[in-house]
């Protein structure tokens, strides 16, 4: 009899096995655990094409220009080579790092971005800190015109902006004491003074982040150095700035990158390109053509591509060291309304 | 005995040492005294009177009782003037002013006189007159910008949620991704993309004639390709415009996303997991929590990003170009100023309308 039994269990065959396993409960958890594991394969494969491409779309050019700044003559001329030069030369850096003078002029640039960027936090942060902590009459008008600096665009007031440092006058006492107005064209002073007096490169947005920081750090720090018997001014700078270190890196690297890259108000008030690193780019090619006889436009090509790897390399490298602490910045700072 | 000699000896010399020392000292200090007491005394009345000022301070502080309260706010008060007074200064001097000389220069027909001034004629309205009927550019220009502007504008939004929404999640490499990302906003500067631009004009040989033939190839095969397709789904022709001319673009909309996507990263950061928990618990699908947790908790920054994405765009416009060009190449102040005007006004009147549509659906948790 035993036997038998085993034997009949034995016999039950694979497509009966199936049916009870079809019908059990097992087959629809393992189903279930099929098709999510499936759903969630196919949406990462779909997250990281997606992402995969936009990083590819990003970085292409900037990719190209690099790989193009290694090629050698024989290397531009063969079809045959694509990204990879077969002969790679830095003969290219050498050249274009002389007819931009880049050591000298990137390090009087990286200065004034430098000088400039912390006028703009120490400014910035202040005004920022006026409007989030002090309550005084027409706050709130003031404020809406501080965001009326950040929505103008500064394009439409270039004008008048030229004329009055072109002819800089307070009240017309510089006239009285020198018989005419200073003409502040082809310097970087002008940007000071509209740097010190908030008014520089976004300096609205910068104050708005800070602003939103301020109000978001708690009451109590600031009672408590009240009643440790900080000043005002004390406690602004040995306190809430200190706090403040995630906006601060923010509008730092901000301001720090976009000065540098500026070339809007140093077009305006027409510096001098022995100042300016981004406008030795603009004449390089002409200064290749004419100093150093090469005339191929391709093979010139090569010498601004160059050009712009050196433009870039300074703010990348500033990026990719506080690249953590700025993205974190921005993050919990107060761009986030 | 000999020590105690020694010692008694020893402590002789010793006093007799400090005596001397102790007259050395006094012989000192009446030479030097005259100057130094003067001075000690002087600093000593100072600290008396700060803290006799500090009392009379405390005093009344103390006397005044409630009161000290509103004197207190006043200070307050004044010390906020005093911390927004560099911006406030800026703000009239140079941004008011600005915008006064720029409506009046718009107004009137400006001339550079040779001793470095200028004269400014009365002209009234001819300026935006002429921008509006006799320019042949403006016209063009500026509705071009305006409609690249309306075709941008919520693609961008749209793309930067999208990926803000995947780049939330942790994956292996996030932060290289997010560094990536944020790229163009660093090398966001005009001399680069100046120079990227001319480098892709004038490309002949190598790498960059081949990159870009195939580049045209697949592009040009691809568009048509898909348009045929859509025109056969019988799409109306403005989506089909719309939607090459999203395809066109979309290189710029991702350079142009870095900020918003940061934007909406951290806004996607500040939602609490509690309301996913309660989410989860009720049963609720992902699609279901994307549109009743996550989405609505966002509306408040689209507001901030299309606000930014709008003025970002109108500055980097051709208007502004064509504005810098009719001043500084053609020496038209007047005509300049009312290109200037023209946009801005635009460019507000759209902000102006487009925060109001998008505000009456926003949805604010506090």
């Amino acid at each position: 009899m035993a036997k038998e039994v085993v034997k009949e269990k034995e016999k039950k065959s694979p497509m009966k096995r199936w049916k009870e396993y079809k019908s059990s409960a097992h087959y629809n958890n393992d189903m279930k655990g099929l098709a999510s594991g499936s759903k969630n394969f196919i949406v990462n494969l779909f997250k990281f094409a997606t992402i995969i491409g936009i990083c590819y779309v990003i970085l292409a050019p900037v990719l190209g220009i690099i790989a193009s700044s290694f090629f050698s003559n024989a290397d531009q001329y063969n079809p045959m080579v694509y990204m990879i030069p077969q002969n790679p030369t830095f003969e290219r850096y050498t050249l274009a790092a002389k007819r931009m003078y880049y050591f000298k002029t990137c390090g009087l640039t990286l200065l004034y971005s430098l000088t400039l960027m912390v006028i703009q936090v120490v400014i910035c942060s202040m005004v920022g800190y006026g409007f989030a902590r002090f309550n005084f009459p027409g706050k709130k008008f003031l404020f809406a015109c501080v965001i009326i600096m950040i929505v103008v665009p500064t394009d439409s007031i270039m004008l008048p902006l030229y004329m009055s440092f072109k002819n800089f006058d307070i009240f017309g006492i510089i006239k009285g004491i020198n018989g005419h107005a200073i003409n502040m064209m082809s310097t970087t002073t002008p940007m000071y003074i509209l740097t010190f007096f908030a008014c520089g490169l976004r300096s609205g947005l910068y104050i708005y982040i800070f602003n939103q920081f301020f109000r978001g750090l708690p009451k109590e720090i600031e009672e408590a150095a009240f009643v440790d018997g900080a000043g005002v001014w004390y406690t602004y700078f040995r306190i809430m700035l200190i706090n403040a270190l995630p906006s601060v890196v923010t509008v730092a690297v901000f301001s720090m990158v976009w000065q540098y890259n500026d070339t809007f108000y140093s077009s305006l008030f027409l510096m001098k390109s022995d100042v300016i690193v981004s406008k030795q780019l603009a004449t390089l090619q002409a200064n290749i053509a004419n100093f150093d006889k090469i005339m191929d436009p391709s093979i010139q090509q090569l010498y601004v591509s160059a050009g712009i790897v050196l433009i870039m390399l300074p703010v990348v490298l500033i990026y990719v060291f506080l690249q953590k602490y700025f993205i974190e910045g921005v993050e919990r700072s107060g761009i986030v309304g | 005995m000999s020590k105690e000699k020694t010692s008694e000896e020893l402590k002789v010399e010793m006093l007799s040492q400090m005596g001397t020392k102790a007259d050395e000292l006094e012989i000192k200090e009446e030479e030097l005294t005259e100057k130094q007491k003067a001075k000690k005394a002087a600093r000593y009345e100072r600290e008396k009177k700060r803290e006799l000022k500090f009392a009379a301070k405390s005093e009344k502080r103390m006397a005044s009782g409630h009161g000290g309260k509103s004197s207190l706010n006043t200070k307050r008060m004044r010390h906020g003037y005093l911390f927004i007074l560099p911006w406030l200064i800026g703000f009239v001097l140079f941004y008011v002013k600005s915008l006064v000389q720029t409506v009046q220069f718009s107004l009137s027909d400006l001339s550079v006189q040779p001793t470095g001034g200028y004269k400014l004629k009365f002209v009234g309205f001819d300026n935006f007159l002429y921008a509006f009927r006799v320019d042949p550019q403006f016209k063009q220009v500026l509705t071009s910008s305006i409609g690249n502007m309306l075709i941008d504008v919520p693609l961008i939004i749209f793309f930067s949620l999208f990926m803000a929404l995947l780049l939330n999640k942790k994956f292996k490499g996030r932060t290289l991704v997010r560094a990536i990302f944020f790229l163009p906003v660093i090398l966001n500067a005009d001399a680069i993309t100046s120079a990227m631009e001319m480098s892709r004009a004038m490309m002949t040989g190598g790498i960059s004639s081949s990159a870009a033939e195939t580049a045209n190839a697949a592009s040009g095969i691809g568009v048509d390709y898909y348009m045929k397709l859509l025109s056969d789904l019988a799409l109306p022709n403005k989506v089909l415009e719309y939607l090459a001319g999203a395809v066109e673009r979309i290189s710029d909309i991702i350079t142009a996303s870095g900020v918003q996507i940061i934007i909406f990263i951290a806004a996607l950061q500040s939602i609490p997991s509690s309301m996913y928990e309660v989410a989860k618990i009720e049963g609720a699908t992902g699609y279901e929590t994307f549109w009743k947790v996550t989405f609505p908790m966002v509306t408040p920054h689209i507001i901030t990003n299309v606000v930014y994405t709008v003025v970002d765009s109108f500055t980097d416009s051709k208007v502004v170009d064509l504005a810098y060009k009719t001043a500084f190449d053609q020496m038209n102040y007047g005509l300049s100023a009312a290109f200037s005007l023209i946009s801005m006004i635009i460019t507000i009147l759209i902000l102006l309308l487009v925060v109001k549509i998008i505000q009456k659906r926003t949805f604010y948790y506090n």
